[in-house]
């Protein structure tokens, strides 16, 4: 068990190790030049241009700038501004370029709006594409199910930034069922009151594919030879369901889950752009218009820690759901 | 160990003595409309199965073996499946029983082993708590009597330790142990019939033996009636009293199951037996087969089902391919039942044999 844990550890760090490289070089490689965005050319002549960067530290050599910032994750840096030494303690993601905040700040104050986001949505999907995906498989064939199915499919077809909108347009703006987001400071109440809509509608739409992978799952499972057996039992037909058929679908579908959630928790660009959530997601897209390098890297390197830890929950996570697989 | 199990029966119905019959089965019929038209997977089907004796039922694949014993615990779907005719378990009629039934009678009164033990015990949940579900299904008992229960069943199948194997999951038996699990599980309330369904066709062959052995031992132990499913006649010869053999849906002989192997009266018992090996032979000449396949239980041929088969049937002529032979003693053997329209099967079949 502790080896296997050293070795996930290490495949971790190589993992998040080589995310952070692959969007150093990406970022450099492309068209991007944060002095640009911060005065763009029209008010800033060369020199100054060079001077910015030079105060940015972007002038210097690609290796040592990287070889800084993966320092700064571990041991913490300084960084000077006019003169001025700013400390910045491990893990050090630097200072936006834009709006000179710690790096750590800007995420940290954020990510648990994205969490929160991402929390009520994943209980509204699980619950409803579950619900629905046994449903269906139980009545498989049936009309019942071509119509849950069917309707899953086209609500699922809709590119979802239109869903979004039109309901944040009509449910929020123009008939005020349900309130705006509003920060966590102006109350618990009026906060989370602001976070159904956008929860919901991401809940919803996300909840279709699970319908759909919680019927395949079921209908396989309730072909199986033990489910038989457990009939045969003299069981009563919802334990033969629960018990039996949903206890032996669970596996794929924990897996898909534990992923899904890990990417909302990395940010939901859309649902946070449309429903002016400060979480994440919308920081992120932030900071990739305006060429903000470090948000940029700190939001990659969140996301990858995030996923990384995903992946080895939901692994550890199937060993208790399928004793056949051991953790070796 | 006896005494303990026997006071655990509780059901009570018409049969109680040893050779009183528990499962009257008179005229099945069982189909399944698809979309290429209806599956006759059972046609007119009658027997019976008695306290303290096993009944054998043997036939090819898709002779409606399984599918006949499923419908006595009730597992077809009722949507898909199509029942006629009178299944009597103990008194209570099942064709058109509700769920509730079923679920009453189901290893209380009748019980399932089935073929395939790896696939048929569920792979997340521990082996004793399988057993001690179907226990606590129908006796109102704490988890930890239930438990013990389910530990005394391990034993009595045969499994060492069995209080550490009760809480070991599926994967870590070996086959031979899955299955004496799930025989554990069968008997655990005390059926009156047990059903086995090829329990020793997924098992390799020095476990085989094994198992009929336990099987035999249990129904001495319990006194239960116990139908055994297969299509390996030496299954039939080591451990059953009685055989009805089955043809497409059909039973075509049935009988003492010693006797009808000794000397089979049907040419699809005959054409059975002489395609298995024998050990005298000197492995050179050809085995022997029934020429032809199977019919299609869509499209069922008219008569006898086995005319297009039957190297007898010139004998007879047209009646084979227009009339269905109805059930009749056997001429010349006593205890015998046959459906063929051969005049005197018995001599017909000695000459054939006779002839090479």
């Amino acid at each position: 068990m502790l080896t296997y844990i050293l070795r996930r550890a290490g495949l971790a760090l190589s993992v998040i190790l080589a995310t952070l490289v692959t969007t150093f070089v990406v970022f450099f490689a492309g068209p991007s030049d944060p002095a640009q965005s911060l005065c763009p050319e029209n008010r800033c002549n060369a020199e100054r241009l060079q001077a910015i960067r030079v105060n940015l530290g972007l002038d210097r050599p690609l290796t040592v700038q990287f070889v800084e910032y993966f320092k700064g994750l571990f041991v913490g840096r300084d960084f000077e501004f006019a003169g001025e030494t700013t400390h910045c303690g491990a893990p050090c993601l630097g200072f936006s370029y834009h709006t000179g905040r710690s790096v750590n700040d800007e995420l940290f104050t954020r990510f648990p709006n994205t969490v929160v986001l991402a929390l009520m949505a994943a209980v509204i999907f699980t619950i409803v594409g579950i619900t629905i995906g046994i449903f269906a498989a139980v009545k498989r064939g049936s009309a019942t199910d071509r119509i849950l199915i069917g309707g899953s499919q086209v609500f699922g077809a809709i590119p979802y930034y239109i869903l979004a909108l039109l309901f944040a347009l009509y449910m929020v703006t123009f008939w005020r069922v349900l309130p705006q987001y509003s920060a966590f400071s102006e109350g618990a109440g009026v906060y989370f009151a602001g976070m159904i809509a956008p929860a919901l509608i991401l809940g919803l739409v996300t909840s279709t594919s699970y319908t759909r992978y919680t019927r395949n799952s079921m209908i396989e499972t309730l072909s199986m030879d033990y489910v038989r057996t457990a009939r045969s039992k003299g069981i009563s037909e919802r334990r033969v369901l629960v018990n039996h058929g949903l206890r032996a679908a669970m596996g794929p579908i924990v897996t898909i889950l534990g992923l899904d959630i890990a990417a909302l928790l990395t940010g939901t660009l859309i649902t946070e752009k449309i429903f002016e959530v400060d979480g994440i997601g919308r920081r992120a897209l932030q900071a990739l218009f305006d060429d903000d390098l470090p948000v940029i890297m700190g939001t990659v390197l969140m996301a990858a820690v995030i996923v990384v830890i995903f992946n080895l929950i939901v692994d550890i996570g199937y060993s208790f759901i399928d004793p056949r697989v051991r953790l070796s | 160990m006896t005494a303990s199990t026997q006071q655990f029966t509780t059901t009570s119905g018409e049969a109680s003595q040893a050779g009183d019959v528990v499962l009257d089965v008179k005229d099945l019929s069982i189909a399944f409309p698809t979309e290429e038209g209806l599956v006759r997977a059972v046609s007119d089907l009658t027997y019976q199965a008695r306290l303290g004796r096993t009944l054998a039922i043997v036939g090819e694949s898709g002779s409606g073996k399984s599918v006949s014993s499923m419908a006595v615990l009730g597992l077809h779907n009722p949507k898909r499946t199509q029942i006629t005719g009178s299944i009597k378990l103990d008194g209570n009629e099942l064709v058109g029983a509700s769920q509730a039934t079923f679920q009453k009678l189901r290893s209380t009164t009748a019980a399932m082993v089935f073929q395939d033990p790896q696939s048929s015990l569920h792979p997340f949940h521990k082996v004793g708590r399988q057993i001690a579900e179907a226990y606590r299904t129908h006796h109102k008992v704490s988890k930890a009597v239930a438990h013990k229960r389910a530990v005394e069943m391990l034993d009595l199948v045969g499994i060492p330790t069995p209080a550490r194997r009760a809480l070991q999951y599926p994967h870590e038996f070996s086959g031979g142990m899955r299955q004496r699990a799930m025989i554990a599980l069968g008997l655990v309330n005390d059926p009156k019939l047990l059903i086995a369904d090829e329990p020793t066709t997924a098992l390799d062959v020095t476990v085989q033996a094994q198992i009929l052995d336990l099987v035999n031992d249990m129904q001495k132990e319990f006194g239960s009636a116990v139908i055994l499913i297969t299509h390996d006649l030496a299954v039939v010869a080591e451990t059953a009293d009685d055989i009805l053999v089955m043809y497409a849906g059909r039973g075509v002989e049935k009988g003492d199951a010693k006797e009808v192997l000794a000397r089979p009266s049907h040419p699809y018992t005959y054409g059975l037996l002489q395609s298995i090996p024998s050990a005298t032979d000197d492995g050179t000449g050809d085995l022997k087969a029934i020429r032809g396949a199977p019919p299609s239980l869509l499209n069922l041929p008219t008569g006898c089902s086995f005319h297009p088969r039957c190297d007898f049937q010139p004998l007879v002529g047209a009646a084979c391919i227009e009339t269905l032979p109805e059930w009749r003693p056997t001429p010349g053997l006593t205890n015998r039942q046959l459906r063929c329209h051969l005049e005197d099967p018995v001599a017909t079949l000695q000459n054939d044999e006779g002839a090479k």
